[in-house]
């Protein structure tokens, strides 16, 4: 109870900074780094439950993300959906496949999930750039339709920030009721030990792929939600390169605590925000910010190290 | 069509022997320590890189470059497992997966600051010649590659089960607790595996470095092959990697070669695909035999 208490505080607190930047700043560049946080956490919260819970990693959730970025491009530029159906459709069809993925891989025992999702990725990454005029192909398709609330359009930065924040602190609050639920504490069974997890009938494949399919959903929902904020979608942003950042996010902010992958987010796009803007200046620091986030990862690996439980 | 298919098929088995090199080197580092390494493709850049650095910017002799290549790799292979991994050995182990991600992600960065984002050429190792064997035009380079893979493939395999250090090495594969007990150092072994991978690795990039160029970003997705690669053919032997190796190799060539028009740009998808069905339907690997785990 103390820990949950302890949540909903943080949570309050990070409500206030997030209410307190746009009276602050009216800057589009300011306030469209805030919405990138929001998607970026959005997808990462999914992953660090995953992780955290579920030992288990996806090399493939970037491909997640352009799932329910290219559905709900595709259903509503071809198919004139309103994106507000769309948006539910494109998750819909990103869970199943999460659920077609994780059932077979999350039954074994080892990493074949990371193995089988490293695989999707790319290859979904490769159907949205040899799909034609259906998907855009490499140049992407434009043309993404703004979402609508009621007779308001979230048209631009501001409104689309007050629209993603809390719709990540519903998806914040929806995974600590999952963890509360059932689901979740099988998962703390098989996360202290999964045979006898398993021993006491607690079918540790279906809780994995549940928490997985969450983890698709969520990125799903975030991807959706980018569509209709740049209004164009290409291949460029779903790829490995991505998938990995994502982890690093989690990894940096702490898997298996709920608000430490919004704040690893926070913390990466800030520092890759600063070596952007440094970058300009010096030409030197804009091809390090890669090798920042790497040594960034294996040293926060290094020092958070916790032995295994045997 | 018979030579067009014959030229699919040699050029599939060629590049099939990269694979199985790059796969070999993934399996090296699986048996030993369980860790899948993320950084595999790295060290097939980083050989390529080197290989052209001494060869064409230093001048020196092929077969110096080469061997000069192949160790500083290793070398690096050695400090990676010494400085990312070795620290993270008593942790869960998808932490020791990750923690390759990150070095993936360091070495990527750095091969870039130091050679930037060009493409480099690398000469064929016995000059631009081709010869015709019914009716399919083989590369000269396509020789040295299947021949130097056999020869590291027969190397390896004899190292690990004539040579003490090799069998030292496949007992802590085999039990690590058990390996310990008889007086083996199983960190040296871990850390030499990383070597050893990191060597064969770089030898696959120094040879098909004159076919792909060498460019800080073209390990990727050999080396993601690879690991479809040893996936494919089973993770539990080195043969796995070869035959999933050829298979990848095969498949894809041949794939593309017999598709439509305009399916070119899904060549690379084959590897991928047949990783996802293999782990779907037998994910032991094709060679692999299924394995129940105690507590």
């Amino acid at each position: 109870m103390k820990r949950f208490l302890h949540v909903n505080w943080l949570l309050a607190l990070l409500g206030l900074i997030v209410l307190a930047i746009p009276p602050l700043t009216r800057s589009p560049y300011y306030l469209s780094i805030g919405v990138f946080i929001a998607l970026h956490a959005m997808v990462a919260l999914g992953l660090g439950l995953l992780l955290g819970y579920a030992g288990q990693v996806s090399l493939g959730h970037a491909a997640f993300y352009g799932l329910g970025a290219y559905g709900s491009a595709i259903l509503t530029v071809h198919y004139h959906w309103n994106p507000w159906l769309a948006l539910p459709t494109a998750a819909l069809i990103t869970a199943a496949l999460a659920y077609i993925i994780g059932r077979p891989t999350l039954k074994l025992h080892g990493h074949y999930l990371a193995m089988a999702t490293l695989g999707l990725g790319i290859i979904v990454r490769i159907l949205f750039n040899e799909g034609g005029e259906f998907t855009g192909g490499p140049s992407g398709l434009p043309g993404i339709p703004y979402l609508q609330l009621g007779s308001l359009a979230i048209s631009d930065d501001l409104r689309m920030y007050l629209l993603v924040w809390p719709v990540l602190g519903l998806l914040v609050l929806l995974s600590r009721n999952l963890l509360n639920s059932r689901l979740g504490r099988c998962l703390r069974a098989i996360h202290d030990s999964e045979i006898a997890a398993g021993s006491c009938a607690i079918d540790t494949g279906r809780a994995k792929v549940m928490v997985f399919v969450f983890s698709a959903v969520c990125a799903s929902v975030a991807g959706s939600l980018y569509a209709h904020y740049i209004k164009f979608v290409n291949p460029e942003p779903f790829g490995f390169a991505f998938s990995i950042e994502l982890v690093v996010m989690v990894i940096v902010g702490g898997a298996g605590t709920l608000l430490g992958p919004i704040i690893g987010t926070a913390v990466l796009t800030l520092i890759t925000q600063v070596l952007v803007a440094v970058g300009a200046h010096y030409p030197v620091v804009k091809d390090l910010d890669v090798v920042i986030f790497g040594l960034l990862l294996v040293a926060i690996l290094i020092l958070r190290r916790q032995k295994a439980r045997h | 069509m018979s030579a067009e298919l014959l030229q699919y098929i040699l050029t599939g088995l060629t590049v099939g022997c990269v694979y199985a090199l790059v796969g070999l080197g993934f399996i090296i580092i699986y048996n030993a320590t369980g860790v899948i390494n993320f950084a595999q493709g790295e060290f097939v850049v980083l050989g390529a890189l080197l290989f052209y650095t001494f060869l064409s910017l230093m001048h020196l002799p092929l077969a110096v470059a080469l061997v000069l290549a192949v160790l500083a790799v290793a070398i690096v292979g050695l400090l990676m497992e010494r400085l990312a991994i070795r620290p993270l050995r008593h942790a869960p182990v998808v932490t020791p997966i990750i923690g390759t991600v990150g070095v993936s992600v360091i070495m990527r960065g750095l091969t870039r600051l130091i050679w930037g984002p060009d493409a480099f050429p690398v000469p064929a190792f016995s000059g631009e010649h081709s010869f015709f064997v019914g009716g399919a035009a083989i590369q000269s380079q396509y020789l040295w590659i299947v021949g130097l893979a056999v020869l590291v493939l027969v190397g390896v395999r004899l190292f690990f089960d004539r040579t003490t250090v090799g069998k030292a090495m496949q007992a802590c594969a085999i039990n690590s607790e058990a390996a310990r007990l008889a007086g083996i150092s199983v960190e040296r072994m871990v850390q030499l595996s990383f070597g050893l991978s990191a060597a064969v690795s770089a030898l696959a990039g120094v040879v098909i470095s004159p076919i792909t160029f060498a460019a800080y970003d073209s390990g990727t997705v050999l080396g993601l092959k690879g690991f479809a690669a040893a996936i494919i053919g089973g993770l539990g032997n080195g043969m796995g990697a070869v035959f999933g190796g050829l298979l990848v190799g095969l498949l894809e060539n041949l794939g593309i070669g017999l598709a439509p028009e305009g399916a070119a740009g899904f060549q690379d998808a084959f590897a991928f695909v047949m990783l996802v069905l293999v782990l779907f339907l037998k994910p032991a690997g094709l060679l692999g035999k299924k394995r129940t785990e105690g507590v």
